[in-house]
């Protein structure tokens, strides 16, 4: 009950907030990849400098979401590329500057000029390859059969990678193989491969004294990295987002490759957003002082809290709304279809489209997390209650009605105890199902054990991916076997024995 | 004491009881007998308010069942159904108290008419703590009728009782609800396809064919002087 309350609150609080619109502090949104991290943290921690309260939301899941939390308002400002804004936000991938500009200030949302960098597709090549050959520009490599190519698979099919690069400049590539990205600077740092994709950013490049071919036939989109802010920034903290612009023009390739090897090889963001400061401004750099990364343990038990409250609050509301929906659906045909019928398409919206929808009318963070869960989580209880009343057997509810028990007795006497196994496997699969999808929730900045999963994606961690799924997988154990103990305590004795006879 | 006046009941159209007329003396039993499909159990919901008659009316001790009064009017019908129909997610004991319960009885005053009526049934204190599936089918069939008895009802209701009883305990039972009704003092309703039961808990019967009453009167005496095949067979042979 408690726990109900609390979603009660929750849900008020967030439409309160929502609607009430000013918020004292900045939010800064980032995605889920280590380059976005840096850029947020930076972002962050330059605003913070002017004594503004400034969070920063990182991990939000693709630009969908965090576009619409921009749009929203839950979130203030958040770091993007050129090439992104064109093709996901306008669908215009030729859309001029002043267009693009054009069409975000419609959304009251102004962006930057460059940052200083892009972090564009780009072909790279060995140093050792590059200067036998004196490869310079795509055009120089394009005829020469011997070289290998090794690509990523998502190069391989975007209409924006090879097929259109390799139509551009007319490639001649003698072999050309798709290999996950990450492994394609491994094949070519081995000798295995000439020729690879990669992001200009990429750490590797330097790392491995890569060559990058220059597109000088300007077929890759060009993205170059801007912050995207709400206009209305410009009023509320005029001073935080005077000191994000500083970052205009002042990071080049160099300082965010560095900046991204320092998250890759295990520095915490705030260390790697504060060199990327110190780099980019040099001594006009705020001083930062708590650089320390919060350890493994403290990250995990933080992210487990947070599934926990998830889940709980969730499931308690899934519990108080879809009982009562399974008792409608079981005394009104028409009404059963109807809802059922909801609760079962709900389902099947994908978590991401779900999200993207809930972001205008709830922002981001638990409030919306929490209310996918619920209604993912629905359709079990709702179908639990309503086969547990429907399939109670006739002679047994005709003799509750015989007796002189009027409905409201017969149902809280009679048919509810009877329907509870059928109505607690109901909840069971609904728990289950949140202690799943509650990954989802770090895609909206809930936490959550999403959190180190999606980290571990980004930095290709298995410890940290690990770290999130494995406590996820004990907590679905854990939940199993609490449902057993329920079991006991909700599901009357009388139903729970098999005896003799 | 219950009195069936004009009652017909058709489904889509088809009619499934009626007209029919009866009534019951108060402490009278009698016995409603016919072959499944005859109509009995659809007059047994009329009579409970179950099911709504499409003509007629159904008094029970002077209170004719309607939309209004059905709950107290059912409440004045003691209840006993197949395998005493208990509910298994109660305890034999709450079984019994249901409806006090719901009533407001006090604990003290169920208890004593619990123990009361497990002396009148002959159950075993100790049972009454138990689930349903621990009982024996004796011992859930005497739980139905302490829960059938439990309000004082003056009209017994009894649909197919005995049925589900291996023949020694069900000839024990037969024997201890006649003397148990009569004693009390109970108009009894037994609805039944099984003639000797209905010879054995009833003074008198009527048989239902097609919904309507073929005959009235006591087994011996119907059987003696059936009124047509259709009597003499269900009344001979147990089948018509």
């Amino acid at each position: 009950m408690r726990v109900a309350a609390g979603v009660c609150a929750l849900l008020v609080a967030s439409l309160v907030s929502a609607s009430a619109g000013a918020r004292e502090h900045v939010v800064v949104g980032s995605k889920a990849f280590p380059e976005s991290w840096v850029l947020g943290e930076a972002l962050t921690l330059l605003g913070a400098s002017t004594g503004a309260t400034v969070e920063h939301r990182t991990n939000l899941g693709g630009t969908e979401i965090v576009a619409e939390a921009l749009r929203a308002g839950a979130i203030d400002a958040y770091p993007e590329y050129t090439g992104t804004l064109r093709e996901v936000l306008l669908h215009a991938p030729a859309a001029t500057d002043d267009e693009l500009r054009a069409a975000l200030a419609r959304d009251g949302l102004g962006v930057t000029d460059s940052l200083g960098f892009e972090d564009s597709y780009a072909l790279a090549v060995a140093g050792a390859v590059a200067d036998r050959a004196s490869l310079r520009t795509i055009s120089d490599a394009a005829h020469h059969k011997e070289l290998r190519a090794v690509f990523s698979h998502e190069f391989l099919g975007r209409a924006d990678g090879w097929p259109g690069l390799r139509a551009r400049y007319g490639i001649d590539f003698g072999e050309v193989r798709g290999v996950e990205h990450h492994l394609a600077f491994e094949a070519l740092a081995s000798g295995h491969a000439d020729v690879i994709d990669a992001y200009t950013t990429d750490p590797e490049i330097d790392r491995l004294s890569l060559r990058i071919l220059d597109d000088d036939r300007g077929f890759f989109p060009r993205y170059e990295a801007v912050v995207v802010y709400r206009l209305d920034l410009g009023t509320r903290a005029p001073e935080a987002l005077a000191a994000m612009r500083r970052l205009v023009g002042r990071v080049d390739r160099k300082t965010m490759a560095r900046a991204n090897a320092a998250v890759t090889g295990g520095r915490s963001t705030r260390e790697a957003g504060a060199g990327l400061l110190r780099d980019a401004l040099g001594a006009d750099a705020p001083s930062i002082d708590d650089t320390t990364a919060p350890s493994m343990a403290g990250v995990v038990s933080a992210a487990l809290l947070r599934h926990l409250e998830l889940v709980a609050s969730s499931l308690a509301a899934c519990i108080v709304v879809g009982v009562p929906l399974g008792i409608l659906a079981a005394r009104r045909k028409r009404l059963a279809a109807l809802v059922l019928g909801t609760a079962g398409v709900l389902q099947t919206v994908p978590s991401l489209a779900l999200l993207a929808l809930l972001i205008p009318v709830l922002g981001i963070g638990v409030v919306p997390a929490a209310v996918a869960l619920f209604l993912y989580g629905l359709l079990p209880i709702v179908q639990g209650t309503c086969t547990g009343l429907t399939t109670i057997p006739g002679p047994l509810a005709e003799a509750a009605e015989a007796l002189g028990l009027p409905s409201s007795a017969r149902l809280f006497r009679v048919e509810l105890p009877l329907a509870s196994p059928s109505i607690l496997g109901g909840v069971r699969t609904s728990a289950v199902i949140a202690v799943g999808t509650a990954t989802i929730a770090a895609l909206v900045g809930a936490g959550g054990l999403g959190d180190p999963i999606l980290q571990g994606i980004a930095l290709r961690s298995t410890p940290l991916i690990l770290a999130g799924a494995v406590p996820a997988a004990l907590l679905a154990l854990a939940a199993q076997g609490g449902f057993a103990l329920l079991e006991r305590a909700v599901v009357p004795g009388g139903l729970r024995i098999r005896t003799h006879e | 004491m219950i009195a069936v006046e004009g009652v017909e009941k058709s489904y889509d159209g088809r009619r499934v009881l009626g007209p029919l007329s009866f009534d019951i003396a108060t402490g009278a039993r009698l016995a409603v007998v016919g072959p499944s499909g005859g109509g009995k159990s659809t007059l047994l919901r009329v009579v409970l308010g179950l099911v709504k008659p499409d003509k007629g009316r159904v008094v029970i001790a002077g209170e004719v069942m309607g939309d209004g009064n059905k709950l107290a009017v059912r409440r004045r019908i003691g209840y006993v159904v197949q395998d005493g129909g208990l509910f298994p997610h109660l305890t034999a004991e709450r079984n019994v108290t249901l409806v006090a319960r719901h009533l407001g009885w006090e604990e003290a005053r169920m208890r004593s008419r619990a123990d009361e009526l497990a002396a009148m049934t002959g159950i075993d204190p100790g049972a009454l703590s138990r689930w349903p599936v621990q009982l024996s089918g004796g011992q859930r069939q005497r739980i139905g009728v302490m829960r059938a008895l439990f309000l004082d009802p003056p009209v017994i209701l009894m649909d197919e009782p005995l049925g589900a009883l291996d023949p020694i305990t069900r000839r024990k039972l037969q024997g201890e609800l006649s003397t148990l009704f009569r004693s009390l003092k109970k108009t009894v309703m037994l609805v039944t396809h099984d003639v000797p039961e209905a010879a054995f808990l009833a003074d008198e019967a009527v048989v239902m064919r097609a919904g309507v009453i073929a005959q009235r009167g006591t087994i011996d005496a119907m059987a003696k002087a059936p009124a047509d095949d259709f009597v003499r067979d269900l009344l001979v042979q147990g089948t018509p």
